[in-house]
């Protein structure tokens, strides 16, 4: 591979990829109020009470900015790499890094379909070339109840669908991950109903904190970790964000997610991060935070740490599910 | 009538004075006595090696990114095996007539619990860091931890009267008490049946095991039902 992927080598200044400009944000601003209010238009029981007071309240571009970066303590790139879910590559932990050369991801090509004007198959180039490359230092809660902090470089997922110009019924976007069983070990079983599939609600695939990510830690992103293009939504519990994806769709109605279609009672398809709400399995009121020394005996005793509404990014994202029942839309 | 899952069963809590003989009526090769202690050597140093191996990819870190959950599944895991390989013990003396496998059960039967109780003090101190109200809500509202829950609880009693004087002081209901291993058998079955994420083969395979066990045990239950 070549570097493409990578950002431009980090120094005490913020690189120019990171500086949005003004109008850009202003047009993400009109876009998230325009979700918002389509939001409100559905009221589904009462709000959860997040204590936040911004929780109907569009968050500013200051709050926003203020997320893309947590100075949390990193996972290490070992751990990130050597400990995955990608089920196509084995169902234990170590087996996507073990088999992580079945992935074939070159060439790469996305199909897009649905409700836009420019449906077609793009290669890799073709999505990637318009983009800069940004760092982006988030939470990865897992489902698990385990976390990371992993430092993600990519873009944001709503630059790249505003160039397919989704129509008015444009109102989800669903993803799929590549199918190839004849080489992917994890595809022979039916684990999950193959292609693995995910979807995200417009508005949420259009908010600032949602990217495709191409690299992190500075490099290509590895096979394990979803190469050569996935998604990282990070309020969101870490199944949500597809891996290795080979093609987007824009639909009028909630398309069908794998997790969801596997347990619909354990896995809704909103799967915001939420302490309140259990998961048959996992508590998820607290969780194992990978980061630091994970070796030796110290690495046992270290307690779990509480989890947060959406992740931590209530201040950010908490308008998009204003006036809905999280516990019913989990 | 002489009932075969009477005398074997007692044998598990008891290595003297009637089991020998009773296998021994049912044509099983006889054992010598130093043959005996060779095996139960044999069997103890093996079933520590699980046990040395966890501790060494803990200490070198080769356990993961995530000891905790690596340890948890260490240990529940041997504690079903040993579980598991406790209750082979009877099929193996009565159709194989391996006399020795009746004698090794109790020490099997132990170590099923040992692991077991260290799978349990890594659930609530690395775990839980004994925040009980967590733990409790968990044992109430997760049907897996419910089931391994159960299942430890129904161990608890079998393991402590596991020993000659328990076995003696009882009698009778020696016998009747550890049939229980099957409640617990079944229980750490469902454990890991309901915990498992997606891929459910590997618990699966478990439960093969474990209906195979009792199924093979049925004909010796109807006929003391019929005695």
């Amino acid at each position: 591979m070549n570097s493409r992927f990578n950002p431009e080598k980090k120094s005490g200044a913020i690189p120019s990829s990171e500086i949005t400009d003004r109008k850009v944000f202003e047009q993400r601003r009109t876009l998230i109020k325009a979700s918002v209010a389509g939001a409100a238009g559905s009221l589904f029981g009462y709000s959860l009470g997040t204590g936040s007071a911004l929780a109907n309240e569009v968050a500013d571009e200051d709050t926003i900015r203020a997320a893309f970066r947590t100075t949390e303590e990193l996972t290490s790139q070992k751990t990130a790499t050597s400990y995955n879910n990608f089920y196509e590559l084995g169902t234990d932990k170590g087996d996507p890094a073990r088999y992580a050369n079945r992935l074939i991801t070159e060439p790469w090509s996305v199909k897009v379909d649905g409700e836009c004007n420019k449906p077609g198959t793009y290669t890799l180039e073709d999505i990637l070339k318009p983009h800069d490359i940004e760092e982006r230092i988030y939470r990865l809660r897992c489902v698990e109840a385990w976390s990371m902090v992993i430092p993600w470089n990519g873009f944001q997922l709503g630059d790249l669908l505003k160039r397919f110009e989704p129509t008015g019924n444009a109102k989800y976007v669903a993803f799929e991950t590549i199918l190839d069983p004849d080489r992917l070990p994890g595809q022979r079983r039916p684990v999950l109903q193959w292609p693995y599939r995910e979807g995200l609600r417009l508005d949420e695939a259009m908010h600032p904190l949602t990217i495709l990510a191409t690299g992190m830690y500075g490099e290509d992103i590895p096979n394990q970790n979803g190469a050569p293009l996935r998604l990282v939504v990070p309020w969101k519990y870490g199944f949500k964000s597809i891996k290795s994806i080979v093609r987007i769709s824009f639909t009028e109605k909630e398309p069908p997610t794998s997790w969801n279609m596997s347990a619909p009672h354990e896995y809704g398809f909103y799967s915001n991060v939420n302490p309140k709400v259990s998961h048959p399995r996992w508590s998820q009121s607290r969780e194992r935070r990978l980061a630091g020394e994970t070796k030796g005996i110290s690495a046992l005793f270290s307690p779990k740490v509480e989890t947060h509404f959406l992740n931590g990014y209530a201040d950010q994202v908490g308008s998009l599910y204003a006036d809905m029942d999280l516990k019913k839309f989990f | 009538m002489t009932n075969k899952i009477a005398a074997t069963g007692v044998t598990a809590g008891s290595d003297k004075p009637f089991p020998a003989s009773a296998v021994d009526n049912k044509g099983s090769r006889k054992i010598s006595v130093s043959r005996l202690a060779w095996i139960k050597i044999a069997v103890f140093f093996a079933a520590c090696i699980p046990l040395a191996l966890l501790v060494v990819s803990v200490l070198t870190g080769s356990i993961g990114p995530n000891p905790v959950e690596g340890i948890e599944q260490a240990t529940g895991e041997w504690a079903l095996r040993f579980l598991l390989l406790s209750l082979c013990a009877t099929p193996l003396t009565l159709h194989l007539r391996w006399a020795w496998a009746a004698r090794v059960r109790r020490m099997i039967g132990l170590f099923a619990f040992f692991y077991a109780s260290l799978h349990v003090l890594t659930y609530l101190w690395l775990d839980h860091f004994w925040v009980w109200l967590d733990i409790v809500l968990e044992i109430v509202e997760k049907p897996f931890i419910t089931a391994g829950f159960l299942a430890f609880v129904v161990l608890v009693p079998l393991a402590v009267t596991s020993n000659r004087f328990a076995v003696r002081r009882l009698g009778k209901r020696w016998k009747a008490l550890h049939k229980w291993v099957y409640f617990a058998a079944v229980f750490a079955v469902l454990h890991f049946v309901w915990l498992a994420k997606g891929d459910r083969l590997e618990p699966v395979v478990y439960l093969a095991i474990l209906l195979i066990l009792l199924i093979l045990r049925l004909p010796a239950v109807l006929r003391s039902n019929e005695g």
